[in-house]
């Protein structure tokens, strides 16, 4: 599959070139990588270009609610192994994006794509993916969003033709469902903290029966698949039974959930579990998330948490108190303009962090806190947050545009 | 309501839980044993019985599956309808709104039959979904301060002879008939399409059905600060042009 033997059409190749052109004048311009611009510039001249630039690679795809921009990163890392890669590292994962990505990578043998909960079906059309990695599915962005069980439909839907194998999180009901229309998966136990989404079962609506890690539903009898690969406690479990050592430099259980993940997909390019973990622990941040800086004198840990899922595994990752904790929430465009899903994450697991609230939406986050029997402060700025702070490394906890803030504010 | 404790029912959070409702229960919960009341909390779920012995029940909103299939099973339950002729309050949001009409229209498109504890029928409403802040005044005999929520919904509700409307809508689309009318109630049974969630933005709908389960015309203070500092910026950013 490897190696470049159909070469790009004309207009392909204008294509490409015609969207390097429009990211250099958005860089120029600047408004970020100008990696989306250019895409939609070349998928406008070339609506094929997407499968064209895909043709020539092995491709993974990697969706997700919560995981996939990581995930994506620890499978290009253990892929290195075997060649080069290409990946939509930053996180552009619409097709514009994607395309834009691709277009860079013309002398690659894989493509490593993260990709869209709403467009997974459509690019699995587009460009016949080998292998498509599929983690969790929970609450997001449901004032713009489709509902969560309506996409785990569509994911099925979309998935049942299609020839890639699937590697599969057994432990979120709504990601087997998606998954088990498909001829040739692969399931990993990779846990899921959050259970919300998943009490109804998704093939016939009967109330699901959840004791310990185990889930099925007491009337139709679907029920948890028998995994190949999992995750126990530091370690990952192959299908052979041997238990490898996950060191990785992120933190957090659903860090190791999705190094769990990248090594089933890596062992079916061929890459064995030791080679794809050694790889992975090279990953330091992603995008910003997980970097500790330096700010005002004092180290500041950047966690990114965009919906309950998101929080509830972030909690589970800081810091022990008195460590304190800098929350922001923002509810712009990007985050979902609804800040009701805040009354879903337990913010209670917070007690005994001094607490500090900042982000557009600091009055919603102070109520809930309130509510929840917790102290905190309200800051105007997250310079006087981390200013009023005691002492040690403080977590700061953000949504997606607050977190795009943050990171502008204390320059990482 | 017996002595000082209140019995607060959270109905099915398997099924309608989906737009963070459930802090409407940890408010009310809050606003209770912030005036010295003993309060136990009943989560429901829809494999159980409801009990008929509860003072204040609350509904959630969900999406348009498990909304029918609350709908199913609250109807073979029938113990929120005996929990209401024995004089309990039931406070319900947008999904559980339209459940405790006489029908609505479910996820296959079809007409499904509701509890009938409020006098209205809501339908699937033809124009864009209603999305965005929402500021209302809040019908003057329950002499409470504007509401101001959240609606994500895609229905609309038509009153009937017998219900009243909960609000009337200064910005945004509440029941989303034209009649400017957001909400409905029945003697102590109320819904609402309003997210935020609710409660957190209308604290004194929470002492509203507090003081109805204890049967008070008032309540002691309870620290409003910050719930106030969030009512005056959504109140000024419902009113402003997106």
């Amino acid at each position: 599959m490897a190696g470049n033997t159909e070469p790009l059409s004309p207009r392909a190749k204008l294509a490409v070139t015609a969207g390097k052109a429009a990211a250099a004048v958005s860089r120029a311009a600047g408004r970020g990588s100008g990696s989306v611009i250019g895409g939609k510039v070349a998928l406008r001249l070339d609506p094929d270009l997407l499968a064209r630039l895909a043709r020539h690679l092995d491709v993974v795809l990697v969706s997700a609610t919560n995981g996939k921009t990581t995930t994506t990163r620890l499978i290009a890392e253990a892929l290195r192994a075997s060649g080069p890669v290409v990946s939509n590292a930053l996180g552009a994962n619409m097709p514009a994006g994607i395309t834009s990505a691709l277009a860079g990578g013309s002398d690659a043998r894989f493509g490593v794509i993260e990709v869209d909960e709403k467009y997974l079906a459509g690019v699995a059309r587009d460009v016949t993916p080998k292998a498509i990695a599929l983690l969790n599915l929970s609450r997001d962005q449901l004032d713009r969003a489709a509902e969560t069980r309506m996409l785990a439909e569509h994911w099925r839907e979309g998935l049942a033709g299609s020839k890639a194998l699937i590697i599969a999180n057994c432990d979120d009901p709504l990601i087997v469902w998606a998954a088990s229309s498909s001829a040739n998966v692969v399931w990993v136990a990779a846990g899921q903290e959050w259970k919300d989404d998943a009490w109804s079962c998704p093939s016939c609506g009967g109330v699901m029966q959840r004791p310990g890690d185990d889930w099925f539903c007491g009337e139709c009898g679907f029920r948890r698949p028998t995994p190949s690969w999992a995750l126990s406690g530091d370690h990952v479990l192959d299908p052979h039974g041997s238990a490898w050592p996950i060191r990785l430099q992120l933190p957090g259980r659903a860090n190791k959930a999705n190094a769990t993940t990248s090594a089933a997909v890596a062992a079916a390019f061929g890459v064995p579990p030791q080679v794809a973990l050694e790889r992975m622990y090279s990953v330091q941040a992603v995008a910003g998330r997980y970097d500790v800086v330096s700010f005002l004198q004092r180290d500041l840990r950047l966690l990114l948490a965009k919906n309950p899922a998101g929080w509830l595994e972030t909690f589970s990752l800081i810091d022990p108190p008195p460590t304190p904790v800098i929350l922001s929430v923002n509810a712009r465009g990007a985050d979902g303009t609804d800040t009701s899903w805040l009354w879903d994450v337990d913010y209670t697991r917070l007690a005994g962090h001094p607490i500090f609230v900042i982000g557009d939406r600091k009055l919603d986050l102070a109520v809930r806190l309130e509510v929840a029997g917790l102290d905190f402060r309200v800051c105007d700025t997250v310079d006087e947050a981390v200013q009023s702070a005691p002492p040690g490394r403080i977590e700061v906890i953000a949504n997606y545009t607050a977190f795009q803030d943050l990171r502008r504010r204390v320059g990482n | 309501m017996s002595d000082n404790s209140l019995r607060l029912v959270w109905i099915y959070p398997d099924l309608l839980s989906t737009y963070g409702d459930q802090g409407n229960a940890l408010v009310v919960e809050r606003r209770a044993r912030q005036r010295g009341l003993d309060v136990q909390r009943l989560d429901v779920r829809s494999d159980q019985q409801i009990p008929t012995s509860g003072d204040i029940y609350l509904i959630g909103g969900g999406e348009d599956r498990p909304q029918r299939l609350a709908a199913e099973r609250l109807r073979r339950d029938g113990g929120l309808n005996r929990a209401v002729s024995n004089g309990a309050i039931v406070f319900s949001v947008c999904a559980g709104y339209q459940i405790l009409g006489h029908e609505f229209i479910n996820d296959l498109g079809e007409r499904e039959q509701g509890l009938g504890l409020l006098d209205v029928v809501s339908t699937r409403g033809e124009g864009e979904r209603c999305v965005g802040d929402v500021l209302a005044d809040i019908d003057p005999q329950l002499n409470l301060p504007p509401l101001t929520g959240f609606e994500n919904h895609q229905g609309v509700t038509h009153l009937g002879q017998t219900a009243r409307p909960f609000a009337r809508v200064r910005f945004g689309k509440g029941n989303g008939v034209g009649d400017g009318y957001e909400g409905a109630y029945n003697d102590t049974v109320f819904g609402t399409y309003m997210h935020g969630p609710v409660m957190a933005r209308n604290p004194h709908i929470a002492d509203l059905l507090i003081k109805l389960a204890l049967d008070v015309n008032a309540l002691p203070p309870a620290d409003d600060r910050w719930y106030e500092a969030l009512r005056q910026e959504r109140i000024a950013a419902a009113t402003q042009p997106a």
